[in-house]
């Protein structure tokens, strides 16, 4: 993963509530057996409508997307992360996220950045004519109008943006840990090991 | 000691190690696959070189792409999937799990079905668990009393490799449901005016657990219609201390502990319900009383009205932001405020997705059915959740009362709960439907889906709009 310490350039002053991973990305793009390429797909059912903000030439490939309430809601596709990293966005704004989409979003370099509502609404504001910076560094979201919000992030996953780190190599490192903790539980939970399951086969 | 409660406890038992940043490494006991999530997980691993750790705990099984359709022809040879991208992706699973060493139920064993329902019905779900799956409706396996969510692709790989993850605690909600449910009304209604009454992000960064007489009067089965639900709550996962129904339900499944082990485990199950006194971070309380058949009329989970209601006035809402979403909303489902739910025409019907596709929604489904007939102009799907419910259906004849009242009898899969195979709902059409998204386009582009229960989508069968199952009920 590529390292992120800022974030700075148009923003697409959205604000729409309850974003839900299916319009982020539909379903039927969920049949690719890769990452790449899903940016095409990136919000398809609202790019069908005349006058959105997605094709409008003064928002064209903006880094970062603001919007309302509960943003990436619905399905655990990481498609949707992966489309907007492929339509270029590396940071949204939003009073709130979904829980499964912000981890996901991390995992690709992309930063959620939770504001408060009145925030927000300022930088809706703001970012139909001015350029917005989110800064890993400072933790702030700022604009040329002087507006300079603070925002927080829980430290892994900060290091994790501005380190570009490979979680999995991360895990491996504590292989020992993790083999003494399967020693332990096949002593206390035998149970849990693996019931085969005689029809389970190819 | 200090009083924990049920999350807390599974939590404490899993953690490998804890970070300075406050992030757990948690140990996964449990791992579902499916086809959709998974082809980039295992390609990042052949990438890496990095074989899958713990195969045993692992179980794959197709079912988003699958059509409903026969998938043998008269002779029992497999017939190909006319989708070519579907067919690579479940062809892609097919691979990697024999690359991998992976267990794997294939979409021709008879017990092929939705992972949600495989995995409870299996005994591969069990109490005190972690159980994982790239997919977010993981949260339904919570209903036996695992700590089980949906998690993302890139998870899925770390799982693979790792059975850890990486995880900061959540914060703890009860959902209390007090009382004794009405003639009629059903775990899907309970879920539904939860879901109502605390909104679709009202649970967001909370693990739910739901107590009180009416959960633990609920089966299995409608234990874990609610925890499917969780998720359009917003929380992470949701939760039902395991108890005598829970221990009865997974005696004897084929992947359940035996023997002495059996005995150990329950042992251990017994210790896990929250202590007394323990604390949650919020408490919300409903009561049995105040839960009607319930639906949605919206485009958001939280959208939900009694049958017995009218479309709301999108002017009634206090929060602007909510005004605005209820008038586009109502601009797609194509209705005006106002309007009794009982005199909307529908031209779809489907019982089916992991919400509701267990023998017990089935019954109730057929319950109605029987002795009437599908409405002229409405297509109705019953898909049933997995081989072997589809299989005890055809035992107790079910499939008969549904076919000669003009459902069509469908083979498992996802189906019509997110229009990935043929099964669509067409541009502007309205369809009555027992999955758990109403979003925008879930069921087809244009399609308008509202949430209800099998009875109830029954009975919107059998009139041809939305229905008041009780006025059907004998
Ligand atoms: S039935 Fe629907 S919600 Fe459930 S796993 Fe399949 S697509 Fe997801």
């Amino acid at each position: 993963m590529k390292a992120v310490t800022t974030v700075s350039g148009t923003a697409y002053p959205w604000g729409a509530k309850n974003v839900d991973t299916d319009v982020i990305i539909p379903a039927h793009w969920l049949k690719t057996i890769t990452r790449a390429g899903l940016g095409r797909g990136a919000f398809e059912t609202v790019r069908a409508q005349p006058g959105n903000i997605f094709d409008d030439p003064a928002y064209a490939g903006a880094p970062i997307l603001i919007a309302g309430d509960n943003f990436g809601c619905g399905s655990s596709r990481e498609h949707a992360a992966w489309a907007l990293a492929d339509m270029g966005v590396r940071a949204v704004i939003a009073p709130s996220f979904s829980d499964i989409f912000s981890g996901n979003a991390v995992k690709n370099g992309i930063v959620p950045v939770v504001l408060p509502l009145a925030a927000v609404d300022r930088l809706l504001e703001a970012a139909r004519d001015q350029p917005v910076t989110v800064d890993l560094e400072t933790m702030t979201v700022t604009t040329p109008y002087q507006d300079r919000f603070a925002f927080a992030l829980d430290p892994f996953r900060r290091r994790c943006l501005m380190e570009g780190l490979d979680e999995i190599g991360l895990t491996l490192a504590r292989d020992a840990a993790i083999t003494g903790y399967e020693a332990a539980t096949a002593e206390r939970r035998p149970w849990i090991a693996g019931r085969a399951y005689a029809r389970a086969s190819v | 000691m200090v009083a924990r409660t049920l999350y807390e406890k599974i939590w404490d038992a899993h953690v490998v190690e804890g970070r300075d940043d406050g992030t757990c490494l948690v140990y996964i006991d449990r791992h579902l696959v499916h086809e959709v999530t998974s082809p980039q997980a295992f390609e990042g691993l052949r990438a890496a070189g990095r074989p899958v750790r713990r195969p045993d705990l692992t179980l794959a099984v197709p079912d988003h792409n699958l059509p409903t359709t026969p998938r043998v022809d008269a002779a029992g040879r497999e017939l190909p999937i006319a989708d070519r991208d579907s067919a690579a992706q479940l062809d892609t699973l097919r691979r990697n799990v024999r690359a991998f060493g992976v267990p794997y139920i294939d979409a021709l064993a008879p017990e092929q079905g939705i992972v949600h329902v495989v995995g409870p019905e299996l005994g591969f779900t069990l109490p005190g668990t972690t159980l994982v799956c790239g997919d977010s409706h993981t949260s339904a396996h919570g209903a036996l009393g695992a700590l089980a969510f949906g998690i993302g692709t890139s998870e899925v790989e770390h799982v693979l490799a790792t059975q850890t993850l990486l995880l900061q605690p959540s914060r703890t909600m009860e959902v209390r449901v007090d009382g004794a449910l009405g003639h009629g009304v059903s775990a899907k209604d309970v879920v539904l005016s939860i879901i109502g009454r605390i909104g679709a992000s009202g649970g967001t960064g909370h693990v739910i657990e739901f107590t009180g007489e009416v959960i633990r009067s609920l089966s299995v089965e409608g234990r874990l219609t609610v925890a499917n639900m969780s998720i359009e709550a917003g929380a992470r996962a949701g939760l039902v201390a395991p108890d005598e129904t829970t221990f009865a339900y997974l005696k004897g499944r084929p992947m359940a502990p035996t023997g002495a082990e059996w005995d150990e485990a329950v042992a251990w199950w017994r210790t896990l319900p929250s202590d007394a006194g323990a604390r949650y971070d919020r408490t919300v309380t409903l009561h049995a009383s105040d839960i009607a058949p319930a639906l949605t009329w919206g485009t958001s989970p939280e959208d939900v009205v009694p049958i017995t209601g009218t479309v709301p006035e999108p002017d009634s809402f206090a929060d602007p932001a909510k005004q605005a979403a209820a008038r586009k909303s109502l601009d797609y489902m194509g209705l005006a405020p106002g309007t009794r739910m009982q005199d909307v025409p529908v031209q779809h019907v489907f019982i089916g997705s992991c919400t509701n596709s267990r023998i017990e929604d089935l019954r109730a489904a057929a319950a109605v059915a029987t002795g009437r007939h599908v409405a002229d102009g409405v297509r109705a799907l019953v898909v049933p959740g997995s081989g072997l419910v589809k299989r005890q259906a055809e035992a107790e004849g079910l499939h008969r009362i549904f076919t000669e009242a003009g459902f069509e009898w469908r083979e498992p899969g996802c189906s019509m709960c997110l229009a990935m195979n043929p099964d669509k709902v067409p541009p502007g059409e309205r369809c009555a439907s027992t999955s758990n998204r109403n979003f925008v386009g879930r069921q087809g582009p244009g399609a308008r889906t509202h949430l209800l229960s099998p009875a109830m989508a029954a009975a919107a069968a059998v009139t041809g709009r939305l229905a008041d199952v009780r006025e059907l009920m004998g």
